[in-house]
């Protein structure tokens, strides 16, 4: 599974995005309006048929960005690139034919669907919604549809309290999937099953990617699952993409130390895979108040002076793998490495952290 | 030191009176780690609220089984010995903080209280102490802390808040209701960091409940595996991940995809849906979804007996090894032909 498909080409490029929303807070009487910058100069591209996994913290922006790329929300800055046009250019007439090609899966199979509509009534209003099909042809998309989520037809009048969690993000998955669109956005989409159930939700998702050919930004916090169904992984911080590259070489050999250190302490079900934990010390500051220069720098154990004063270029660091620090790990490097060889206050830096 | 049998806890509810916890068993033994994992709706919860005796304030109730501590009955016990148990012998720790800590009083006042209530000390030293236990819990700036309320901190330094005050009664026993489950990552990773200190520092036993077999695999030393409000395997936690023996211990390790694992491949998965409390199956509970099932199954319930060298809950544990042992050695067989 190769994922570096320059001749595919990319489906869509994401430039300088900006999502800022203003805030109250602050000052005396918490009346000054702050700034927070939920999605802070992002820019990357998103290949066609691959499926690009986005992880980091709560509120670190992933939501706000997917929202963003589709339009539901309106950026502050950037474009979006989709077939040569700046999608963040056109008129509501033009996004609403441009919905068909782009949809989204929500993390909540409870609050998503409206309880007072059946099943069918649900997933056939986007045809109607777009003049695409009503009556006993509607009907029959829509069970086309259940089934191939593993839906089973006959539950086309169902309401949604009537069906299970995992069966409610397949009700989702089915609605997002009516119009046939070239693009999904998926948001935690499993985040909220049971691990048995979880299972099924990412098969079909892997399963349905391969017939149908679907590009998709898949949102989620378990590590586990992104390197599971991901070509390419990017992981955020503080509003900032942090590091970007394909799975193998983001979770074998990362190059920014707030992935590196993630990664070793994702908790696994292996007692035997003992491994060398970087535990950051601290919390993730409030976006509406990020440190000078590097965000990460409050909490990375390579921080020099350097990292306080100048934000770290997004760049292409290695062929494929694009990184934002002013120092980031050598192929093949540990975290542990670095922090022991780099800089002369290293014992500082040790203290810094926990190390297990 | 803990000893729970057959231990049943229901809820009245508006469908009639459901069984949460039917028949549930296991020990836990000084300095021990149990952490006991299962899936939404599998009575692990339950079982810890019940051993606390706190189900009663939330429209639960303990039908019959016993619970000893210490070789002292808590299930007889009056609510007035219970909170003392609670206050000095076995702490509880919840999944939100938040909810669990009162919002109008100060972090110091409340672990003062804490203190107070079972050692002998004076405001000031109760005070000296408190800040000793939030630098414990690595809480930095533990000064500032004290004077804090709940709502200024975040999320993972409430959490160490309640650890703090869970410790503050040096208890023998400690409950911890998916401790993790509302942190991030990096929070999560320090919490863990935390529980893993004290376990091998303060010699505390821990019952550790959670959802994610991953922190169970990082943390205990036996781990139950709980299913639709009851048992179904229990095991030292290495042996658990070597050789499961039960299916839906199998089927549930195997659905998680593993950091090492082969990408984008199809996962196994359980097929079928976790029942509901008010349609519980007859006989096995996992019979539905379960690939070895056979008529006896389905109506006859498997106790939890011990089964070569393993306590588990199943008709067909023999058949289930055996199927196992095949698979592995024609996974040896396709190596070698390579
Ligand atoms: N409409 C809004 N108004 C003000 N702030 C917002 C708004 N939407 C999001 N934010 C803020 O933007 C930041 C990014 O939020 P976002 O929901 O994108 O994070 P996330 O990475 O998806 O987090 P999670 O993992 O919790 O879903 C947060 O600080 C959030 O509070
Ligand atoms: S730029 Fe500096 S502070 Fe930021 S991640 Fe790199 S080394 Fe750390
Ligand atoms: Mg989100």
């Amino acid at each position: 599974m190769k994922s570096n498909k320059p001749d595919v080409g990319p489906l869509l490029e994401i430039k300088n995005l900006k999502k800022y929303f203003e805030i109250k807070g602050g000052g005396a009487l918490g009346r000054k309006k702050q700034i927070l910058k939920a999605v802070d100069d992002v820019s990357f591209e998103i290949y066609r048929g691959e499926t690009l996994g986005l992880v980091g913290e709560s509120g670190c922006g992933k939501s706000t960005l997917g929202r963003n790329i589709l339009r539901l929300q309106d950026p502050t800055a950037g474009e979006v690139v989709y077939g040569q046009e700046n999608i963040l250019d056109y008129s509501k007439k033009q996004m609403r034919s441009l919905r068909k090609d782009m949809q989204i899966i929500y993390q909540d199979p409870f609050g998503s669907l409206n309880p007072r509509f059946t099943i069918g009534q649900i997933i056939g209003e986007m045809y109607e919604i777009h003049g695409l099909a009503k009556g006993a042809e509607k009907e029959t998309k829509v069970k086309e549809l259940l089934e191939l989520v593993g839906l089973d037809a006959n539950r086309y009048h169902s309401y949604p309290h009537e069906f299970s969690g995992g069966q409610r993000q397949r009700v989702g998955i089915a609605r997002a999937l009516a119009l046939q669109p070239e693009f999904i956005v998926a948001d935690e989409p499993v985040s909220a099953l049971d691990v048995s159930v979880q299972s099924q939700v990412i098969n079909l998702l892997i399963q349905l990617k391969k017939e149908m050919g679907l590009t998709m930004l898949f949102i989620a916090h378990g590590l586990n699952v992104v390197r599971h169904i991901s070509d390419r992984v990017g992981v955020m911080y503080l509003g900032k993409l942090v590091e970007l590259s394909d799975t193998d070489s983001i979770f074998n050999e990362p190059a920014h130390p707030y992935t590196a250190a993630l990664l070793s302490t994702v908790p696994e079900a292996d007692p035997e895979a003992r491994k060398e934990r970087i535990v950051l010390k601290g919390e993730v500051p409030s976006p509406a108040s990020p440190p000078s220069g590097c965000n990460f720098r409050t909490r990375c154990p390579l921080a020099t002076e350097r990292c306080s004063q100048e934000v770290p270029q997004w760049q292409e660091t290695r062929n494929g793998h694009f990184t934002a620090c002013h120092y980031p790990l050598e192929k093949g490097e540990t975290l542990r490495d670095a922090i022991a060889q780099r800089g002369n206050d290293a014992d500082k830096k040790m203290n810094n952290l926990i190390m297990a | 030191m803990l000893k729970v049998e057959n231990l049943v806890t229901g809820y009245r509810g508006k469908e009639g009176f459901v069984r949460a916890v039917d028949g549930v068993s296991f020990d836990i033994k000084k300095g021990e780690t149990v952490c006991i994992v299962g899936e939404s709706g599998s009575g692990k919860s339950v079982t810890s609220m019940s051993v606390m005796r706190l189900v009663e304030f939330e429209n639960g109730e303990i039908i019959s089984g016993s619970i000893e501590y210490m070789g002292e009955e808590l299930t007889t016990k009056s609510n007035e010995e219970m909170r003392k148990i609670r206050g000095a012998e076995i702490s509880m720790i919840f999944q939100e903080p938040l909810t669990a800590l009162n919002p109008v009083f100060t972090v110091g006042k409340q672990i003062v209280e804490a203190i107070r209530y079972h050692q002998p000390l004076n405001k000031k030293q109760a005070m000296d102490r408190a800040q000793e236990l939030l630098e414990m819990v690595g809480l930095s700036e533990p000064k500032t802390r004290l004077k804090q309320y709940p709502h200024e901190l975040s999320g993972g330094m409430r959490q160490r808040v309640m650890i703090a005050i869970a410790l503050a009664s040096e208890p023998k026993l400690l409950i911890a209701d998916e401790p993790t489950t509302a942190l991030d990552v990096t929070i999560e990773a320090q919490i863990l960091d935390l529980l893993r200190k004290l376990r091998e520092e303060e010699e505390m036993s821990i019952m550790l409940v959670t959802h994610d077999i991953g922190v169970a695999a990082e943390l205990s030393h036996r781990i139950i595996i709980m299913y639709a409000g009851k048992i179904m395997e229990i095991a030292e936690s290495k042996e658990l991940f070597e050789q499961p023996h039960h299916p839906y211990t199998k089927g549930l390790l195997e659905s998680v995809p593993k950091m090492s694992g082969e990408r984008g491949e199809l996962l196994p998965t359980i097929e079928g849906t976790i029942p509901g409390l008010d349609q519980m199956p007859e006989g096995c509970r996992f019979a539905p979804r379960c690939e070895f099932a056979t008529k006896k199954c389905h109506e006859e319930n498997p106790p939890l007996e011990s089964k070569r060298g393993r306590q588990v809950a199943c008709w067909h544990v023999e058949e289930f090894l055996k199927s196992e042992e095949h698979h592995f050695s024609r996974k040896e067989d396709s190596i070698e032909v390579k």
